[in-house]
């Protein structure tokens, strides 16, 4: 962004450098602190015990004989919640224990403190639990047409929003339809959930350590439940591993805390990997149709469409992913007309809310297969229909929203059909088994190989949506040369921290900016999610050393007896721009001086849909084009992916090597969900919990990325930058199974594509 | 029943007390020796984040029990460099913008450590071959396997000087 204030001389670690991160050299080193990395004398091991079944009456619960176990400190149940009973996002629906009835497999019941994680086994399998088992609803299709009676007290629907748009009986001479369908994915971040409570002497308060995507949306809840006031729970951001949604919901944070304020001593509770796949949220699955009218050279005139996304047993976001699902039906291309009907609904499923991508992953999924159709159905190439197609600036949602953002769609689709094709042949150069489906041990037949090429285009939001005031609060403090910044934006590994450096190196021509400790000390910064940080976090650092720096010009004004107008930054020093040999190095500037401005950042307000699904209800948008490239044996039913192209509008590379890692990094979780990834359910039960059987991408399953960043500054993005996070995941996937459609011919609606759906 | 041995661990002999019985190398190093740079992620040697070396041998320490570890050569992510410096993998994971979280980054560290003992030159499906056991949710690994062909381009030009 033009910024009157910098000349161009700049030092390293600037915007737009590739700078490497703050935490990095802690990390490799095994250094860096992450929330399971507290140990603290005298503390006590929490644990968790979950109901069983995915829907019963407690008829009892007796925790007496787990107090007959030495080292036993603490058992907690519904009884002992002395705030609210429940909490959410967005709906306060989800109780802290189960207390008349479960809901979910997996659903707390009872929290015990014991001095060793054995004793907390023992002691959780010592407690009595008699069920009086109630019919469950894991049919999502049962909650839409009311055949269930209701599961909670709020019913079966948690939201159905329908999109109106222009005339609802156009129609064309092309009409293709389809039905698609998504298994459930999980974050499944490496760092499992852990914390850490310390209570307040006489249980006045406590303190978290906590990894966390939201510091102060934790906050309002746990002090909700809790009963406490919110400035008697202090919330300090642990060493996060990864998060990509799964914690964007509460898990063990109260649990932790009111082991802690029972037993007045310190409580550690750690999940294992079963654990976290039955306490933290997941992606929806998704049952989706869709029909698409076009005229006979590809331009479409009206979309249907019908989404049903499993929301499992409490409501989590699930509201917020219905919206963001059905008004991304049309994905990034131009429509007029539209009948739109979505439900995200209630059932004895886990629960689900967010997941990078967080409703789009499925609607892409859905409007993608559905223009590959339409190129068959008009005889054109899956680039001509999406260039047909491309949206613009200016060009009006199906909700009546105008494009305001870059919208450099027919870039993306043309930069990525021009990055080169994989050279590489079936099989690879050499004899090497690696390089074929299924790698060595699953011998698959070289001369079966089939080889595709597939697309994906996107559209995805960022920031929050319908009204909602997602503001960040950044404080920056400028003394003796040195910048320290504060807030509570989550670093979940994303590089938030990098950034903040980057932007306060930059404006205030220091080179040492120290980062304050992330707590909720200062005000909220909102989640770490939504595509939001750069932008939101971004904008709230970048306004607050704006101001910093307003004060330092007006301090050297005064020294020099020059308008504070005519000062600039210059490489590490203030310099009068109408008079360069007047210059002072910053540090010398603020040498016994300090200044410091705390800023909120607001993006412009959004407003809710109305019940035909019409307002100006996101934020902004950003886009991104994906083509993949697989061999799959279509006997075996094995899938390579040999190459993923992209071409993303980023608005500005603030940092190009972080760039890369986020495209890389979510490319990987969009193969996952294209090829392998999935909780399988099983009458309510997950029937993998473990990372024996759910399987993750690997090195080898991995491709190379190659990629084309697309810079268009976008005006009303405070950086100029767009967020990174979400789409790089997003039309991945789609990509992926389009690609396998190609190289076998088989009409494939589902993900992930599993070896039966393709050899079958 | 509490259980009492030492364990050789980055050269230094420690000694285990009031451990319980069938505790993993994983916990008794973090939770018994106070060493955190060792990463459980799943506790099934499923994901490498807990990779030490156990006689110069790769291994899982969530797999292993600790009292059967005892006069072994245990090396973890706290003895791979000298306190106070980074190895050539360390540093190159940090330049080639192969850390996200990091949770992943020391067993990491650890398994391309024992690869380049292995093998000099590796290739690129050599080197997805010997990390496949390692789980990184966040880079997509493409950064990852550029910091160790880096390193491995590095050393054969250093002439097998090892930083
Ligand atoms: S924790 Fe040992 S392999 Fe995952
Ligand atoms: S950097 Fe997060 S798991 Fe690898």
């Amino acid at each position: 962004m033009a910024d009157s204030g910098v000349a161009t001389r700049q030092r390293p670690g600037r915007i737009g450098d590739s700078v490497v991160r703050p935490d990095g050299r802690e990390k490799v080193r095994g250094e860096f602190r992450f929330s399971s990395d507290l140990p603290v004398e005298g503390a006590l091991w929490g644990a968790t015990l979950r109901s069983v079944h995915p829907h019963a009456r407690i008829k009892r619960l007796d925790v007496t004989p787990a107090w007959k176990i030495p080292g036993v400190e603490a058992i907690i149940t519904a009884d002992d919640v002395p705030g609210k009973s429940t909490y959410g996002l967005i709906f306060a629906d989800q109780p802290v224990f189960a207390s008349e009835v479960v809901r979910y497999v997996g659903e707390p019941l009872a929290a015990v403190a014991a001095d060793h994680p054995e004793t907390c086994r023992k002691a959780l399998e010592a407690i009595i639990v008699e069920y009086e088992l109630l019919d469950p609803l894991t049919d999502p299709e049962r909650a839409v047409d009311g055949s269930h009676p209701p599961i909670h007290p709020d019913g079966n629907v948690i939201r159905h929003q329908r999109v109106l748009c222009g005339d609802p009986d156009a129609t064309g001479p092309v009409v293709v339809e389809g039905f698609y369908e998504m298994g459930m994915q999980d974050q499944a971040f490496l760092g499992l959930e852990a914390a850490l409570a310390l209570p307040d002497p006489g249980g006045a308060g406590v303190e978290l350590h906590v990894a966390t995507q939201a510091m102060h949306e934790d906050l309002h809840q746990i002090a909700a439940c809790l009963g406490l006031p919110e400035d008697k729970v202090r919330l300090i951001l642990a060493g996060v591993g990864g998060a990509f949604g799964g914690r964007e919901d509460l898990s063990l944070q109260v649990h932790t805390c009111l082991l802690a304020l029972r037993t007045g001593r310190p409580v550690r509770v750690h999940y294992g990997r079963e654990e976290s796949f039955l306490g933290h949220i997941h992606r929806h699955p998704a049952r989706m149709w869709m029909r698409h009218h076009a005229t006979a050279d590809g331009r479409i005139i009206k979309i249907e469409a019908r989404f049903v996304l499993d929301g499992g047993a409490y409501a989590s976001t699930s509201s917020a992913v219905l919206v963001n699902a059905v008004t991304h039906t049309q994905g990034p291309y131009v429509c007029e007309n539209a009948v739109v009907d979505g439900w995200s609904v209630r059932t004895n499923n886990p629960p689900c809310g967010a997941m990078r991508g967080f409703g789009v992953v499925q609607a892409c999924f859905a409007h993608e297969g559905q223009m590959d159709k339409l190129a068959a159905a008009c005889g054109l190439s899956a680039v001509e229909i999406r260039l047909r197609n491309a949206m613009r600036t200016g060009d009006r949602l199906i909700t009546g929203q105008v494009v305001e953002n870059v919208a450099p769609v027919e870039r993306c689709i043309r930069e990525t059909d021009a990055l080169p094709l994989p050279d590489e042949p079936i099989g690879g150069f050499g004899d090497d088994p690696m390089r074929l489906p299924g790698g060595a041990g699953l011998t698959a037949d070289r001369g079966h190989i089939r080889r595709g090429i597939g697309w994906g285009v996107a559209i995805k939001n960022m920031m929050y949506s319908e009204g909602f005031d997602d503001y960040s609060t950044a404080r920056c403090s400028l003394a003796d040369g040195v910048a320290t910044l504060k807030f509570a934006t989550a670093e979940v590994g994303q590089g938030f921290v990098t950034i903040a450096q980057q932007i306060a190196r930059t404006l205030l021509g220091v080179d040492d900016v120290q980062l304050d400790r992330i707590d909720t000390t200062i005000g909220s910064a909102g989640s770490t999610s939504a595509s939001r940080q750069t932008w939101m976090s971004g904008g709230a650092v970048d306004m607050a050393c704006r101001r910093v720096r307003e004060r330092l010009f007006e301090h050297v004004g005064r020294m020099w007896s020059v308008d504070p107008i005519r000062l600039v930054v210059d490489g590490d020093s203030v310099v009068d721009s109408s008079d360069s040999s007047r210059r002072i190095s910053v540090a010398d500037a603020t040498a016994g001086q300090r200044f410091e401005e705390t800023a909120e950042y607001h993006h412009p307000p959004t407003e809710p849909l109305d019940e035909n699904g019409q307002g100006d209800c996101h934020t902004a948008f950003a886009f991104v084009a994906h083509r993949a490239v697989v061999d799959v044996d279509p006997e075996l039913g094995l899938v390579k992916v040999i190459q993923v192209a992209t071409a993303q509008d980023i608005g500005v590379a603030l940092n190009p090597l972080s760039v890369v890692g986020q495209l890389e990094g979510g490319i990987a979780q969009g193969l996952g969900l294209a090829v392998m990834e999935e909780i399988v359910m099983q009458d309510g039960k997950i029937r993998n919990p473990s990372f024996t059987d759910y399987l993750l991408p690997t090195f080898l399953d991995m491709p190379p990325v190659v990629a084309s960043l697309i810079e268009e500054p976008d005006p009303r993005a405070p950086l100029g930058a767009k967020g990174i996070g979400e789409p790089p995941c997003i039309s991945v996937t789609p990509a992926i199974v389009a690609a396998i459609r190609d190289a076998i011919g088989k009409d494939l609606s589902r993900v992930p594509v599993r070896p039966q759906d393709i050899c079958l | 029943m509490a259980e009492f041995y030492s364990l050789r661990v980055n050269g230094v002999d420690r000694e285990v007390v009031d451990a319980q019985l069938g505790e993993s190398l994983l916990f008794v190093l973090r939770e018994r020796l106070g060493l955190l740079g060792t990463k459980g992620a799943c506790e099934q040697g499923e994901c490498g984040s807990c990779s030490v070396l156990v006689d110069g041998e790769l291994v899982c320490a969530c797999l292993v029990l600790a009292a059967a570890q005892s006069g072994r050569d245990i090396v973890s992510i706290e003895g791979i460099a000298p306190a106070g410096v980074s190895t050539d993998v360390q540093q190159a994971f940090v330049d080639a913008g192969a850390v996200q979280c990091g949770f992943c980054t020391p067993g990491l560290v650890m398994a391309a450590h024992s690869l380049l003992e292995r093998i000099v030159d590796p290739t690129d499906t050599e080197i997805r071959e010997e990390l496949s056991g390692n789980i990184c949710r966040c880079t997509g690994y493409g950064r990852l396997v550029e910091a160790v062909a880096n390193v491995a381009k590095t050393r054969i030009a250093l002439g097998g000087n090892r930083g």
